[in-house]
């Protein structure tokens, strides 16, 4: 659920990175904390545990600067995406508006990757949302690694409403301003559309 | 797609002016007002040395962390919480299961002072807000045009790129 005031002008948008354990959501965000420039990044904030993986969630809000007189900006944000952490993820999908589907591309992750995306569904639904009401982009990521599936068996297997999709190595950069710009898209054209 | 939460100059003015009085009447430092899915609404005091941003998503998440704690333990969520710190303290508490209202306080002033405050201003807010989400669904985004989207576009990137 955006927030736009009208009183003081500002729109604030959530997206939240979701997907399995490992599969790179908290790599995606420091990339684009470490990349995009000093005035439209806030503070990356990490609640993790000793080991880096995400506890609670990672927080990056970004500031696209005043459009037709309203300050609009993201709020990025990772679940964590360890099967037992449920209940956590559960919490940060409050109020999403848009959804970055991470995918672990290597061949033994695939099952991981079709059961967080059933939770994803689930927990969506008990937070009072349909899934197909919510705009999506899929990253297919850790594509440098040897034992990756091709896209288009992870296509037919994940992506069921043609979304739009991007490969991606997290680690390097490479696709990682591709997913944000075009869920960025998506969640404002949804936004104007609401009227 | 989930509707918006909008919020219009008349309501705003309304929760800005309760907000202000929270904190002169309480003494507090800081009050903010926080959307339950993080996003800052309103800060009022001395957020100079404060990342808000930073601030309203925390408090949200903790909020939700306790609220989550209640219902396994079957119970309503908590409606207040207190984080007594050795110089400065943080009192959160919900409007209209919607929207949480953070205090941050500190020895300048007391738990109970701030407490009975908060309950004031609470039944302020609480009407407010009921106006706004009986309103949600029947406005109009007025501001938004056509072009919104197509500046939008062309902003996004612009600036989300290596
Ligand atoms: N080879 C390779 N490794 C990657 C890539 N993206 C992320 N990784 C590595 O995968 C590991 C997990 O990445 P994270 O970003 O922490 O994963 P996460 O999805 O946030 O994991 P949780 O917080 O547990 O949900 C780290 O060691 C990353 O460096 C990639 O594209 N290629
Ligand atoms: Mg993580």
């Amino acid at each position: 659920m955006s927030l736009i005031n009208y009183a003081n002008k500002e729109i604030n948008c959530k997206i939240v990175y979701y997907g399995c354990g490992l599969c790179g959501k908290t790599t995606n965000l420091l990339y684009v904390h470490k990349k995009i420039e000093g005035g439209t990044k806030g503070k990356l904030i990490s609640l993790a545990t000793e080991t880096d993986r995400t506890l609670f969630f990672d927080f990056l809000p970004l500031d696209l600067g005043t459009i037709q007189g309203f300050t609009t900006r993201f709020h990025l944000y990772t679940v964590p995406g360890q099967v037992h952490y449920d209940a956590s993820r559960k919490l940060i999908l409050k109020g999403v508006d848009g959804l970055v589907f991470v995918v672990d591309s290597q061949v033994e992750r695939i099952d991981d990757n079709i059961e967080s995306l059933e939770n994803l569904k689930v927990n969506l639904r008990t937070q009072g949302y349909e899934f197909d009401e919510l705009p999506m982009v899929i990253q297919y990521n850790k594509r440098d690694l040897p034992n990756v599936i091709p896209v288009d068996e992870l296509e037919k297997k994940l992506n069921h409403r043609g979304d739009p999709s991007f490969e991606s190595i997290a680690t390097d950069g490479i696709g990682v301003f591709d997913t944000l710009r075009a869920i960025s898209k998506l969640v404002l054209a949804d936004l104007s559309k609401q009227r | 797609m989930a509707q918006a939460f909008q919020l219009f100059e008349e309501d705003y003015q309304i929760i800005n002016t309760t907000l202000a009085r929270l904190l002169t009447e309480s003494n507090a430092r800081i009050v903010l007002l926080v959307d339950r899915s993080g996003q800052l609404i309103s800060s009022h005091g001395d957020t100079s040395n404060l990342d808000s941003t930073a601030f309203a998503s925390l408090s949200a998440g903790n909020f939700a962390a306790t609220s989550a704690l209640a219902k396994i333990l079957g119970q309503d969520e908590f409606s207040v919480l207190f984080h007594q710190g050795e110089k400065e303290s943080i009192h959160i508490s919900v409007v209209q299961s919607r929207v949480i209202l953070v205090v941050v306080f500190d020895n300048r002033t007391s738990l109970g002072l701030v407490r009975l405050r908060v309950k004031k201003s609470l039944e302020e807010l609480s009407n407010v807000f009921e106006n706004i989400f009986s309103k949600l669904g029947a406005v109009q985004n007025v501001g938004l045009d056509e072009s919104f989207s197509s500046v939008a576009e062309s902003e996004i990137d612009n600036l989300f790129r290596d």
